[in-house]
């Protein structure tokens, strides 16, 4: 990325190094705080840490409430990426390719369930379970709430990929006599496998964060992660757990983060 | 890049269709909704509390078979215990060894939530305060209870059954669980001397700006009115939950002028905790539980002040819409019986409904608690649903009821 | 090329699959409407007839508990209107919303840059890499952590000797550190897009750096500027969890809508609207802009 004609002085180039440097400390060191607390040996933290432990990682491995919260949480965020892989291809594909009217409004619908605040979608989505359908909140009433949401995140990710490929080689697989639906398995997908990885994976990712929604939508007898840590956040016995699974959180999140980087090749990364 | 996209020709036709193509979707919608909802079941004619008052027709149990193995509880913390605190507090799990109901515990902060939570669903038995009671039998989302089926029952005290907030015409909607009053409590080190009186939080609370802490519930405003009560009585305030109008513009300015020195709300009792203890708080209402589960990590005392103060009386309610009744009434001649009255009320710290578990307690427990004295249950004010029919029996004027309550409690926060 | 070769092809055969795909080759609206029926239907019959059904119930009215009751009425309306506390707490919100989205701007405009253009790949990559991990990190932790960190006794009180306390500023500071990611991501993706050419001509011309970047680069990246900032927006108008725990005793828009939505959904539905229309007056106005296709 060298630009021979633009260079910016020396001394405007360290003041941005420098900048960047701060604004990567402010960004780490409250999650090093994190980390630092589950080894803090005072159970109600206090700071600065007088002595550390490894007493809460012991019995964080037993603690049978994170362990379920987190099964709860995968297997919610494997079905709603799932679904909103499906829906958000589909879409990507109706509106990428095709000009028809109500395009532009689709477009917005899809963005609305992500650019509306939180609990707008909870309160509306929790009021339409309860009320008007009249049905119980159950594990689906989770999953649709969260595939809603997760949709936006695949359809930019797959609408920036057929962006890039262009239809020119559908149009030859087409012309060589393949169907379209041979065209599709064949060609298209292997072609945008990347790109759905990359937007699963960030659905994904949204859907195990989600805490706001997730409060208007789960029913009494699924936590998941968020839910969890939420309600055992501050209790005396359950924090230095909570904790425990923050800072396992933060050092394990590198490894979908490069993945997604990988994924996205020369690209930037992650569309959210 | 975008800036192609301006020169795109604008159609006006194709901007009629897209418009109109939302507006039909949206119409549809409505007519969808308005037909849909099944909500409501009109309006309650007359607030509870009121005169002809009618509770829904909701059946009750008449007998009991065997349990269904499954029980959710909605329960204030500290009421459904299973050892998640203290290891030597649990009396859920022997609950589910001799039952074989294995139990599912949700705590919630405020009466507000529990009935929101209640209408939602899901849960089967809930501890209701008085200030929740009302609503939740109006809203029809309890049934009465059957107390022949709560063999305990007969045993708790007499004060606490057939009350305006437990029973409607006679009929009990709920067992009693116990009763407590909202406590003052201040830390040792920094609040000296010690406070005896509410106006540590209200008129002196300037002493500790920036450190005081109230309840975070409309209900918050009879304490301010029983203040009102006692420091100016020509003000007429006889009931600090039948509020007229000037009533509660006047506890309001007192509550606004708390919250100058307020640093935080609290309805969430482990956030009260952690702030004692890391002393961003110092003075503030709070219940015996939670002063018992900071003196652990701060210097704190709790005082009951002599001009009184609010309080809860609270009752274990049978959700209507329920697929466990079995063992719901399981739990509820469970949580009455003698033993576990006793060891509910020692980690609570309030008085059980139940005289007998005083053998079980420990020395001078039943005697500070006051468990048998219907007088002194007497001074401390309940907690109840204020409503538009004034509490205190004035008839040539109307009160305000929760609704406005809530809205002066925004106000307050600001 | 010898014409028997292409004599010997045949063509091929007529399957039932393949006159499918004829048919939606030839009918453009079918294969449209194929494709786009599932999610529109999904988003239309769950997600917007949800939204409308709340904007309805802000017209209705709780009596006594929770209990709603379908007298059409303006009464909500009227007391967002008539009762102070309301504007002050929308208007607190805004001014919040919006210095949260500046501060981001503010501190992404220059990282965005300087990954994007300055830094040598590997390095970029690993500065990517690393401003996007705390997205990753839960909400609730990073949440909490600032109230650990501004807590009177806390981080910042032991490192140096002052902080903020629970208020308005630590709440801004918060959502300005939450919010972060989501405002460089769309910025870096937008300065990457950026041809260096267009920055050599500009010097070329004799504008010095930071001319350059003032009148060349920002106007480029206006769009991601505005996706990333309808994410800090929104993100902003609606959080109550954050509020909650490093505002103290402030109130904004978030908490009255969760309080009030457990007993009162019909006013709590009305405040719930006042935020999609603010929010869909902010999408209306930077739609032209084309930033909806940058999120």
């Amino acid at each position: 990325m060298s630009t021979p004609g633009f260079r910016l002085s020396r001394g405007s180039t360290w003041g941005l190094r420098a900048l960047v440097a701060l604004v990567l400390a402010f960004v780490y060191v409250p999650l090093a705080v994190v980390v630092i607390n589950s080894f803090n040996s005072d159970q109600t933290f206090s700071w600065p840490p007088r002595g550390f432990t490894l007493e809460w990682w012991r019995r964080a491995k037993d603690s049978t409430g994170m362990i379920d919260a987190l099964q709860q949480s995968l297997k919610i965020g494997v079905l709603a990426t799932l679904i909103a892989l499906a829906l958000g291809t589909l879409a990507a594909f109706g509106l990428q390719r095709n000009r028809f009217f109500g395009r532009q409004a689709v477009s917005l619908l899809i963005v609305l369930p992500i650019a509306l605040p939180g609990i707008v979608t909870g309160i509306a989505l929790n009021n339409a379970f309860t009320t008007i359908l009249g049905i119980d909140l159950s594990i689906w009433s989770l999953v649709i709430a969260h595939a809603t949401f997760c949709i936006v995140v695949v359809f930019n990710n797959v609408v920036a990929r057929l962006r890039r490929l262009g239809g020119n080689i559908e149009e030859a697989s087409m012309d060589l006599g393949a169907t379209r639906f041979t065209t599709f398995r064949l060609v298209t997908l292997p072609n945008l496998g990347s790109a759905l990885l990359a937007g699963g994976l960030l659905a994904f990712a949204l859907s195990f964060d989600e805490i706001v929604v997730t409060t208007f939508t789960a029913p009494a007898d699924i936590q998941t992660l968020p839910l969890w840590i939420y309600a055992n956040l501050l209790s005396r016995q359950q924090a230095p757990i909570v904790n425990v699974a923050a800072a396992a959180l933060i050092l394990l999140s590198v490894i979908p983060i490069y993945l997604s980087q990988k994924l996205s090749g020369d690209q930037t990364g992650g569309r959210l | 890049m975008t800036i192609t996209s301006q020169r795109r020709p604008v159609r006006p036709t194709r901007h009629h269709r897209r418009t109109s193509g939302l507006a039909v979707l949206a119409a549809a919608a409505l007519l969808a909704t308005a037909c849909g909802t099944s909500d409501s079941g009109g309006s309650s004619a007359k607030q509870p509390g009121g005169n002809g008052f009618q509770a829904p027709d909701i059946p009750m149990a008449d007998s009991l078979g065997a349990g269904e193995g499954e029980l959710n509880v909605l329960a204030w913390p500290g009421y459904a215990e299973s050892g998640k605190n203290d290891k030597t507090v649990d009396w859920v799990t022997p609950f589910e060894k001799k039952t074989g109901c294995q139990v599912n515990v949700k705590e919630f902060g405020t009466s507000d939530e529990a009935v929101s939570l209640m209408h939602g669903g899901g849960y089967d038995v809930v501890s209701a305060s008085g200030d929740a009671t009302l609503r939740l039998i109006a809203a029809g989302d309890v049934q009465p209870v059957n107390t022949d089926l709560v063999p305990n029952y007969a045993d708790l005290s007499a004060f606490l059954k057939d009350q305006d907030f437990n029973s409607v015409d006679g009929q009990m909607w709920g067992i009693p669980h116990g009763w407590g009053a909202n406590l003052l409590m201040y830390n040792k080190d920094v609040v000296q001397p010690a406070p005896t009186d509410w106006d540590a939080v209200f008129g002196g609370s300037s002493a500790y700006a920036g450190k005081v802490t109230a309840y975070d519930s409309p209900i918050y405003i009879a304490d301010a009115a029983l203040y009102l009560m006692n420091t100016k009585p020509d003000l007429g305030i006889k009931n600090p939950y039948a509020l007229d109008k000037d009533q509660l513009a006047a506890a309001v300015q007192v509550l606004k002028d708390q919250k100058a020195n307020v640093g935080e709300y609290w309805s969430d009792y482990t956030k009260e905790v952690q702030a004692f203890k890391s002393g961003s708080t110092v003075i503030g209402t709070t219940w015996q539980v939670i002063a018992n589960l900071t003196e652990a990590d701060a210097p704190v005392a709790t005082v009951f002040p002599d001009s009184g103060s609010t309080g809860w009386s609270d009752t274990w309610m049978v959700s209507s819409n329920n697929d466990h009744v079995n063992c719901a009434y399981m739990w509820l001649d469970w949580i009455a019986s003698p033993d576990v009255q006793a060891q509910v009320a020692e980690w609570f710290g309030e008085a059980p409904a139940n005289p007998k578990a005083c053998d079980s307690t420990s020395k001078g427990f039943c005697d500070t608690y006051h468990v048998t004295d219907a007088d002194y249950a007497a001074k401390i004010h309940y907690w109840t649903t204020p409503i538009k029919q004034c509490l205190d029996g004035r008839t040539d004027i109307e009160c305000t009821d929760y609704n406005a309550w809530t809205d002066a409690w925004t106000e307050v926060k600001g | 090329m010898s014409t028997s070769a292409a004599q010997e092809v045949e063509p091929p055969r007529s399957t039932g699959l393949r006159r499918a795909s004829a048919f939606l080759h030839r009918h453009r609206g079918v294969r449209v409407a194929g494709l786009v029926a599932a999610p529109v239907l999904w988003l239309g019959l769950i997600y917007l007839v949800a939204l409308l059904a709340l904007f309805v119930t802000a017209f209705w009215r709780v009596d006594f508990g929770v209990t709603v009751s379908r007298e059409w009425n303006l009464d909500n309306f009227t007391k967002l209107y008539e009762q102070d506390v309301y504007r002050t707490v929308v208007l607190r919100t805004i001014v919040v919303a919006a210095s949260v989205t500046v501060i981001d701007a503010a501190l992404a405009l220059p990282i965005a840059f300087y990954m994007a253009k300055i830094a040598r790949p590997l390095v970029a990559k690993l500065l990517v890499v690393a401003l996007l991990m705390p997205l990753w990190a839960s909400y609730l932790v990073k949440a909490f952590a600032w109230r650990a960190m501004v807590t009177p006794g806390g981080v910042l009180d032991s490192a140096f000797g002052w902080t903020p306390g629970f208020g308005v500023s630590a709440v801004v500071i918060t959502l300005a550190y939450l919010w972060l990611p989501f405002m460089v991501l769309p910025l870096y993706a937008g300065f990457e897009k950026l041809p260096n050419s267009l920055l050599e001509a500009s010097s070329d011309l004799g504008a010095k750096p930071a001319r350059t970047l003032r009148t060349v680069a920002l106007p480029m990246v206006v769009p991601s500027l505005i996706a990333g900032s309808i994410f800090t927006f929104s993100l902003s108008l609606g959080d109550y969890i954050a509020v909650k725990n490093v505002g103290g005793k402030t109130q904004m828009l978030g908490n009255l809508v969760f309080d009030r939505q457990a007993t009162d959904i019909p006013f709590a539905a009305a405040l719930a609207t006042l935020s999609v229309v603010i929010m869909v007056i902010y999408l209306s106005l930077v739609r032209r802009t084309g930033a909806l296709e940058n999120l």
